[in-house]
């Protein structure tokens, strides 16, 4: 986009500047000075959250074919396509900085760029679809929330609309479970299975403790993030605790109780280990979920060009 | 005379962290006119902080004759919405 500047301020002034509108919550704009950091920063943490929103159609995907019945495939397949649509938007903030989409999807697909850690563990039962909508939505709503008062206008905005979007992803997975719970000894035995499988991913999810984040303060500090991984985390365990007694199922974690001087719950020292393995690739799906986003660009090569020739041919017919 | 001057669509940013909104045209010799004009006409009483233009003619739409039908098909998805779920009572944060 094309702008007309009138000022020009050296970078120390620049700089304070933008804290100062920062501090005052006056939301940062594409066409307005950034500190490099910032954008950077913010390139790095959308398109992560974009490449999570399209390699999380994966794990579900998977199981539309075979959803039980109509209704449920219906409400799984329109689950997947808003993920396509969030992916969007997100890839669409990131533009906004100066990122090129191609540039970033390609960063994903040579092992540059990161996705959320959670995808990468397999949904290997109907149950699965259940705690991914209840926790893995759950837990990304949580984050999602927060970040509806991110500084920059293009993500917080797009926030606003997906957290809109998602709000019935949860309750759709709540409900399969619901129903789950209250079926056969089978059915319920496979509800809390996929919950002892999903519950330390979803808890991952939030990345690093505070302690062993290398961006954390800075964000805070520019407000791109409003609440730290463990607030966000504390918050998600403490929404979570009463709605699985509800369903009459158990979290696999002992340690978990409510802790009345606190006012929170209490909970076990997440598997670090486990998390920066699965990060560093060694998941049980990394591989699986980077050939098929690679297959995916690669097949649908010629749908594209195809597309860009029909396009350049009616241009031709218009001006015949 | 000469040529008559492009037709502008003017956006208007209202405050930070708010869209741009259309807030209508203008007719403009080039883009830097059509802002120009665009503060004067449309921010005369602190309306905005930000303005877009874009020609009229760069504007493509849908055609309003068959709208019924082309927006029909997400009448039907009510799934699509939070209200269709059953929520168990007690249950809270959803």
């Amino acid at each position: 986009m094309e702008t007309y500047t009138m000022s020009n301020f050296n970078n120390e002034e620049l700089e304070k500047r933008f804290q100062e509108k920062i501090d005052k919550e006056i939301k940062i704009e594409p066409n307005d000075w950034m500190p490099d950091a910032y954008r950077k920063n913010l390139i790095r943490q959308i398109s992560q959250h974009a490449h999570s929103e399209v390699v999380g159609m994966l794990p579900e995907g998977n199981w539309i074919t075979r959803a039980p019945n109509l209704r449920r495939k219906a409400v799984l397949l329109a689950k997947v396509q808003d993920e396509a649509g969030h992916g969007l938007y997100l890839y669409s903030a990131c533009e906004t900085l100066g990122a090129d989409r191609e540039q970033t999807i390609d960063d994903m697909h040579d092992g540059k760029a990161k996705y959320s850690s959670i995808f990468n563990y397999p949904a290997v039962t109907w149950a699965d679809m259940g705690a991914i909508g209840w926790l893995v939505d759950g837990a990304a709503i949580m984050n999602q929330v927060a970040l509806c008062r991110t500084s920059y206008g293009p993500y917080a905005r797009a926030m606003v609309k997906i957290c809109k979007e998602e709000s019935f992803h949860q309750r759709q997975g709540f409900e399969i479970l619901t129903t789950l719970c209250k079926g056969t000894e089978q059915q319920k035995a496979m509800a809390q299975d996929a919950l002892n499988r999903f519950w330390w991913p979803s808890l991952m999810m939030f990345g690093p403790s505070d302690s062993d984040s290398p961006h954390s303060a800075q964000s805070i500090k520019w407000k791109i993030k409003r609440f730290t991984n463990d607030e966000l985390r504390q918050q998600f365990v403490d929404a979570a605790a009463p709605q699985a007694d509800i369903l009459g199922l158990t979290i696999p974690d002992a340690n978990l109780k409510w802790n009345e001087a606190r006012q929170h719950y209490d909970f076990s020292e997440i598997n670090w280990d486990e998390f920066w393995q699965v990060l560093e690739g060694n998941g049980p799906c990394n591989k699986e979920r980077i050939a098929a986003r690679k297959a995916a660009k690669e097949n649908g090569q010629w749908v594209r060009e195809a597309a860009t020739t029909y396009a350049e041919k009616r241009a031709l017919r218009k001006t015949a | 005379m000469s040529k008559e001057w492009p037709l502008w669509e003017v956006f208007i940013r209202s405050k930070q962290g708010l869209n741009h909104k259309h807030v209508g045209s203008l007719r403009a010799a080039d883009a830097k006119m059509a802002i120009e004009n665009a503060r004067d006409v449309y921010t005369r009483r602190s309306e905005g902080i930000s303005i877009w233009v874009v020609e009229s003619n760069s504007v493509h739409a849908n055609d309003p004759a068959d709208a019924d039908a082309y927006f029909e098909p997400s009448d039907t998805k009510i799934y699509r919405h939070p209200t269709f779920y059953d929520v168990p009572d007690g249950v809270k944060h959803m």
